[in-house]
Parts: structure tokens; sequence; C-alpha cells
């Protein structure tokens, strides 16, 4: 019965482990998608193997463990490598193209089908 | 008319389509993030290479007036052929001469400064490549000039030193004292 409990309890052990492992790594993986690996470009941090991306992944790991949450993650990103290391960018005068075009053309062509609608 | 407009309104599309994408050729695709005096951290802890201490960047950048870190590697082609420009750098006494050995057997790192010289003022390890994103570098090599006193970076090259940037890093120590 001792050892019953006591093989029980190993495994409880274990498997509660590799679970809380398994969730940090996911978060790794998760950040990591959202960030462009800047020597590689045209992948994501998680998709490439380059040496830079995968010191970026333990740093993003170590960061987690410091117990840093992903706000603070992308921001310490961004002050070292600038906005340009995550793939969602912010609003300011270099982007606000890029934001408000796809608003200008949806109404644009709202318009247009509008127009051809009335006329029929 | 009708016709016509469209005509123009096409042929207009495509040429600006057209010096868009010229203007494009024309631009580096290397990216390089704006520098800034607060993006370096100076309390990043490395161990050394010829001894087990930790040390931090404050400590290592506390003599003369300026540092320059230089991010190298033992398998890394391109340090051998920049490694004569940093004994030439060196040999001006003015620079604080820091190497980071990124991601290297140690036995490899102390052949390679045993083979070639060694500029440095002190040698620091990054077996991980974490102090390297740590400083925002991207690999290697990648050389940093800092200013000792202000603790802001005057200059930083990634890739590595040719000619030209020994002349412009001369300039700027020149200039800057």
């Amino acid at each position: 019965m001792k050892i019953k409990i006591l093989v029980l309890t190993i495994f409880y052990l274990i498997g509660s482990f590799n679970l809380s492992y398994a969730a940090n790594s996911k978060k790794v993986d998760q950040i990591s998608k959202n960030l462009r690996c800047l020597i590689c470009q045209g992948q994501s941090v998680y998709d490439s193997q380059s040496d830079f991306a995968l010191s970026m992944k333990i740093l993003i790991q170590n960061k987690i463990d410091e117990g840093k949450n992903d706000e603070q993650i992308y921001d310490f990103l961004k002050s070292k490598y600038g906005e340009w290391i995550v793939y969602d960018p912010e609003i300011n005068k270099n982007t606000v193209l890029l934001w408000v075009l796809p608003l200008i053309l949806f109404v644009f062509g709202g318009i247009l089908i509008l127009r051809k609608v009335s006329i029929k | 008319m009708v016709k016509n407009i469209k005509l123009i309104a096409v042929v207009f599309l495509v040429i600006v389509s057209f010096f868009i994408l010229l203007k494009g050729l024309n631009k580096t695709n290397n990216y390089s993030p704006n520098l800034n005096s607060s993006n370096i951290d100076f309390n990043f802890k490395a161990k050394f290479l010829y001894s087990n201490e930790e040390t931090t960047l404050y400590e290592l950048i506390n003599d003369k007036d300026f540092s320059l870190i230089n991010i190298w590697a033992s398998w890394c082609l391109p340090c051998r052929d920049e490694h004569p420009y940093l004994l030439n750098l060196n040999s001006l006494g003015k620079l604080n001469i820091i190497g980071i050995n990124y991601k290297d057997s140690e036995v490899n790192a102390k052949k390679f400064i045993k083979e070639l010289g060694n500029p440095y003022s002190k040698i620091v390890v990054d077996p991980s490549g974490v102090n390297s994103i740590e400083l925002g570098a991207y690999g290697v090599p990648e050389t940093i000039l800092i200013n000792n006193n202000s603790k802001t970076i005057l200059k930083k090259y990634i890739g590595p030193l040719d000619d030209k940037k020994l002349a412009e890093l001369k300039i700027i120590i020149k200039n800057e004292n």
C-alpha cells in the first residue's frame, strides 16, 4: 500500500512538473511567434533556428521565469531593437497610412457600390 | 472621355508604383534600430573568459574615456578578418576594448586569442547569446563604441570592421576628446 502511494505521488509530481513546463514553453512559443527574426527577415523568431532566434527564445524563457508578463517582454525587446521587432506595428506617423489606408479603401469601395446600386 | 480617364489612371498608377519600387531598390534591407543611450543595460552580468568571476558592464567600462564592445567568436570567419583592426585600435591606447565571446567553446576561444593576439582588456563569455540580446546585438561580429563618461553609445557597427570603419572610429574618438 505504502509503495503504491509512493509510486502514485512520484507520478503525480512528474506529471505536474511536465504540465507546468509545457505551459511555460507554450508561452515562449506564443511570444516568439509575434517577434520578427531580425537577421532572417520573413521568419518569426518562433520559426527560425538562427543563433539570434535561439538566444531570443532563451531570453524570453528567462524573462518569464523572472515573472515578467508579455507586455513587459515586448517592451523590453522594443527598447533594444525598436518597433520593427514586433509584428504588430503601433500607430505613429510612419505607420498611419498602413492603418488608415484599408479604412479609406473600404469606405471608397462602399461608395462605389452604393452609387452603382442607386444608378440601377 | 471616360475611357481616357481610365487609361490615364492606369498609366499614372503604373508610373507611381514603378517609382516606389525603384526607390525601394536603393534602400538597404538591413534594418538597424535607432541609437538610444538608454538602450544599454549597464547592469548586465557576465563571466570572464579567463576566470570564473562574474562582472557587470559598469565594472567593465570604468577606465579610459571610451569603451569598444566587440562581440566575437572563434567560429566566426569575419571575426578573424577584423581582428587586425582591433589590434590596431588597441595600439592607440585610448580605448578600453571589451570582448564578448559569443556562443563559443572556452578552448577554441582561448586558442583564437593565442593565435591572433589579444586586443581586449577584458573578455567575458556569452554561451547562450542572451547577453548579446540584452545589448541589442544581432550576432557576430558586432562593435559598439561607448563614451564611458556620458555612458552613451557613440557608434554601432553590425558586421566586421574595415578600413573605412576604422578611419571613422578614429575620427570620432579624436573629435570627442
